[in-house]
């Protein structure tokens, strides 16, 4: 099983649940998760490879595609992308169990959902920067569908904005890669290649900044976050994950791995605006999470917040603070689709609100605390207490930060304080009793279901196994940034 | 693996508790406790054996691993740890308090304060100091009284910030010293290395490595003192102490606030030798305010269980008085032991004698359906002698009585504090008059005087009651009388401590 199969399991996926006839669309389900899973264990087994023979070449394919534009279609599979396809399948199959009742339409939906994870796939295996925008478009047209067709509260505005922040921040990256492909003779797409040619100081201050930002978009970069939030609360249960588990890490993947290695000299120049503008996102995200009164929106804003600790990582340009980056994009990718899987799905589909004083009336916690219990635990991931892996990649930006702009660090200090807050403050609100506990007899809601139950203990597994022992993958990832791909921006150990 | 089975044990009794659906609440109570006992038999082989100790590698290229080692001292606060946890559970067995999550929830808890009592490096040290947050909060949010949520909230928010502020000092060092284990940092400690590391590193910030590690000493002690918790630092106490259910009070004051006094002691006291002399009479002046305001904040109030959560402030400012002292001067070897011994034997004693009194409440409490005044009662002695002649006995024990346990450890730092610190150990002694004054005056209005007629049914305490009191009261009295029972497991570790603080040239 080659790292390919990721890709080739999500679109057959896709493909397969589009040929199934209307009468058997009950099974688009089984299909959709049968190739998650194929997909999730080919990202596994490969990761296993890796740490097995962590000096073996890199598996990679390389064919030519469009020779009149040097354009190859060039997958390789380092530890660094195998750490974020592995966080892909993982996503997708907790993704699938959580829509296992989706009723309206169910091929369509998989076929979109399945369109997704095989664009994810590609971005984080091309080596080769067209095929890599190829891929990161693909993207966007099913996430548009998912939010139009199955979404909630003002979903035509949601996927709209998404998509129009999508494709405004793919025109920047186009120009981006357009003008280094021209700049590094006009020869060749591939990654390494452009890297590798040297641009004059003027052309890289102005066409980093292009480049990152419209990567950065989608990584929610404040001011560009506010697709974000409502996007997230529009879609449907297994897109929010999807939006913020992993399409969001595109964007910071390929600021990380095109943007930054293409142009190190205007990153080094730029990169105290891009910390500046991530610190703020930190506070930012935070203080309006503690403000909102819908479920969704919270999380939604704590999305905000964390991919801020991923860009924080990014700006601080150490190994320390990059490594942090990767580990938050898969910690933050964990946790966001677990909370976005209880908020959107295991409550929203039992209370049909998502209004933190009507889930009051509830009682969750005595009538649903299977799910009172997983929202406990994920809110604690949330905020970074040590144990889950939101705390091995917070402490990494940090060390990160010390090295690079300390005087960040207290500020940082009280983004992780007031992100305690607004989780508890949620936490408080929507699942714990109000007053005595034992006397309002709660309302009756159907117990969690078993698609609902293996989700959620695979999320939370999959968190407190980084916490606890993260050593497997901090040597995938130091494995990826060994590469010489990094070593123009890496300024400190 | 012995250190990692204590570890694991209660985690694992909590893990059968959580996923037992059907279990009735009395008979996951009696599970608990069950659960409860192999801990404390382990704790007993592991400090007769003389100690263990476990390691797992977490992130090493940076020299992190997860490891735990449980010396003499260690001990002594394990068997704190698994003593006081059965208490508290046979006590919210017999009070009716709790459900299967919350049982699974306090041996959580004594999971992670076991990590803490044995942690050598700080990453496994804070992740066990934070996730102790998580059951005690949903302890006194869920099981608490009416002012809970808002206690459980600032509870959590308060020693989450002041826990922020400590990683962050300990990543800065991480950053420019390269270790975070403790007894590589002492090391670098006693010989002057940690200022230096620091200048270094932040050279660009354009202050003096003595500067620097005075800011990553102070943000630890927040940390700790946010904890213990040290004047100012003590807003959040009596309200948590209060409102949490009498069990899980048992549980903050025995053992909670003792996570700080440790880490005081064999985390803060270590490594900053360099620069603690210059902040010890700012640091010797909150532990003599926490020992002044917690004894006159006790005397003001009318709620029994707010007297004595003051009365625990009060008492754990004579352990922050040893601890400034100790920093204070560094040159009186005798009287620096005397501090440190007595620190310990105060931690100790305070948990167990804190614990008796709050049960004492908590049986209050359930006869007379919810009262705790002051004045809810009197004449006492009449209907409970038993109870009384109990509480009596712990009461004046806290306040310090020759022959019973609470004595050793307040002679021992007072001992030690006017050989360092005379002026600030003189007056905190009005500390110890005033202590003695409102338990004096709790004795009085609660045993003596003319018993409401409210009150003339009350019998005195069962059989299993006065067999729950039996064991603490026997520690109550066995080391006041015979204090080398618990010195001899410690007497090591503070020769250890004071090497490391004054290295013999």
């Amino acid at each position: 099983m080659t790292p390919a199969w990721t890709i080739s399991s999500a679109f057959a996926g896709a493909l397969l649940v589009l040929l199934l006839p209307a009468r058997m669309a009950g099974l688009s389900r089984v299909i959709a998760l049968t190739a998650s899973l194929v997909g999730a264990v080919a990202a596994g087994a490969a990761c296993l490879w890796r740490l097995d023979h962590p000096d073996a070449a890199v598996w990679s394919f390389d064919r030519a595609w469009i020779p009149s534009l040097g354009v190859r279609f060039h997958l390789a599979a380092d530890g660094l992308a195998l750490t974020l396809l592995l966080l892909t399948g993982i996503v997708a199959v907790a993704g699938v169990l959580f829509s296992w009742n989706v009723e309206k339409r169910p091929r369509a939906f998989f076929a979109f959902f399945m369109t997704i994870i095989g664009g994810v796939y590609g971005v984080f295996l091309s080596r080769d920067a067209f095929l890599l925008f190829v891929c990161y478009e693909i993207v966007i047209l099913p996430k548009y569908m998912l939010i139009a067709i199955w979404g909630s509260t003002r979903k035509e505005y949601g996927a709209m904005k998404l998509t129009m922040y999508s494709i405004g921040a793919s025109a920047l990256i186009l120009i981006g890669l357009v003008v280094a492909f021209a700049a590094a003779g006009g020869t060749s797409f591939d990654i390494n290649h452009l890297a590798g040619a040297t641009y004059s100081p003027t052309l890289q201050s102005w066409a980093f900044p292009i480049l990152f930002l419209g990567f950065a978009v989608l990584a929610g970069m404040w001011p560009f976050h506010t697709w974000a939030p409502t996007g997230h609360v529009a879609a449907p249960t297994a897109a929010s994950m999807l939006l913020a588990g992993v399409v969001m890490k595109l964007g910071a993947y390929g600021a990380l791995c095109v943007a930054m290695p293409l142009f190190p000299q205007g990153f080094e120049q730029w990169k105290p605006v891009i910390a500046g503008l991530a610190v703020i996102g930190v506070l930012y995200g935070a203080l309006t999470a503690l403000t909102q009164k819908d479920l969704k929106f919270v999380i939604g804003y704590s999305s905000v917040s964390h991919m801020g600790f991923i860009l924080l990582g990014l700006a601080a340009g150490t190994h320390w603070g990059l490594r942090g980056a990767v580990l938050q994009m898969i910690s933050h990718g964990i946790i966001a689709g677990l909370l976005f899987g209880i908020a959107g799905r295991v409550v929203y589909e039992r209370t049909h609100t998502r209004d933190l004083a009507a889930l009051q009336e509830f009682d969750l916690w005595k009538s649903l605390p299977g799910a009172a219990v997983a929202f406990t635990l994920a809110t604690a991931a949330s905020m970074g207490l040590p144990g889950f892996s939101g705390f091995v990649a917070e402490i990494s930006v940090v060390i990160g930060l010390w090295q690079s702009y300390p005087w960040l660090v207290p500020v940082v200090a009280i983004g992780i304080i007031i992100t305690g807050a607004f989780s508890l403050r949620a936490l408080q609100k929507a699942f714990f009793p109000v007053g005595n506990p034992s006397a309002a007899a709660a309302p009756v809601l159907p117990p969690l279901t078993w698609p609902e139950i293996s989700a959620i203990a695979l999320l939370l597994a999959v968190s407190l196994s980084i916490g606890i022992y993260p050593k497997p993958w901090l040597v995938l990832i130091d494995d990826g940034l060994s590469s010489p791909l990094f070593q123009t921006i890496l300024s400190k150990p | 693996m012995l250190l990692l089975s204590l570890l694991l044990l209660p985690l694992a009794g909590a893990v059968v508790l959580g996923a037992w659906p059907g279990l009735a609440r009395q008979c996951a109570a009696r599970l608990a406790i069950l659960l409860a006992v192999p801990p404390l038999l382990l704790v007993a082989t592991i400090g007769f054996m003389g100690g263990a100790s476990w390691s797992l590698p977490w992130m090493p290229d940076a020299g992190i691993s997860l490891s735990f080692s449980a010396d003499g001292t260690s001990c002594l606060f394990l068997f704190l740890t698994s003593l006081i946890t059965l208490f508290s559970l046979a006590v919210s067995a017999r009070l009716h308090i709790g459900d299967r999550s919350y049982c699974a929830l306090i041996l959580v808890m004594e999971s992670m304060l076991f990590g803490v009592f044995t942690a050598t490096h700080f990453i496994p040290w804070f992740l066990c100091w934070e996730m102790t947050l998580i059951p005690a909060y949903l302890l006194i949010r869920l099981w608490g009284g009416k002012g809970a949520p808002r206690a459980a909230l600032r509870f959590f928010i308060v020693t989450l910030a002041g826990g922020v502020c400590m990683l962050l000092g300990f990543l800065a060092l991480q950053l420019s010293v390269g270790t975070m284990d403790f007894a590589e940092l002492g090391r670098l400690a006693a010989n002057k290395e940690l200022a230096a590391g620091l200048g270094k590193s932040f050279a660009a910030s354009g202050l003096d490595g003595h500067v620097l590690l005075t800011i990553v000493a102070l943000a630890v002690f927040l940390g700790l003192a946010v904890k213990i918790p040290i004047v100012p630092f003590h807003a959040w106490l009596p309200d948590a102490y209060a409102e949490a259910p009498t069990p899980v009070t048992m549980l903050l004051t025995g053992l909670l606030s003792k996570m700080g006094v440790y880490g005081l002691l064999r985390v803060f006291l270590p490594l900053f030798p360099e620069v603690t002399p210059g902040f010890a009479p700012w640091f010797s002046a909150l532990a003599v305010a926490t020992v002044l305001l917690g004894a006159f904040a006790a005397l003001a109030q009318k709620d029994m269980k707010r007297i004595l959560a003051y009365s625990s402030v009060n008492h754990l400012g004579y352990c922050a008085l040893a601890v400034a002292a100790v920093a204070a001067s560094q040159t009186d070897r005798v009287a620096m032991a005397s501090a440190i011994s007595g620190t310990v034997l105060q931690a100790f004693n305070h948990g167990i004698i804190a614990s008796i009194l709050f049960f004492g409440i908590g049986i209050l409490e359930s006869r007379s359906g919810g009262l705790r005044g002051l004045n809810d009662f009197g004449g006492l002695r009449a209907r409970m002698p038993v109870f009384c002649g109990i509480m009596g006995l712990a009461l004046f024990a806290s306040l310090g009585l020759p022959g019973l346990s609470g004595f050793i450890g307040e002679f021992l730092i007072f001992n030690g504090a006017f050989g360092l610190l005379p002026w600030a150990a003189a007056v905190s002694v009005a500390g110890l008059l005033l202590t003695a004054v409102f338990m004096l005056r709790m004795i009085r209005k609660v045993f003596h005087g003319a018993l409401p007629p409210s009150l003339a049914k009350w019998a005195d305490l069962s059989a299993g009651e006065r067999w729950l009191f039996a064991p603490a009261i026997a520690l109550v009295v066995i080391p006041g009388l015979w204090p080398q029972v618990l010195l001899q497991f410690i007497n090591g570790d503070t020769l250890r401590l004071l090497d490391l603080l004054r290295p013999i040239p």
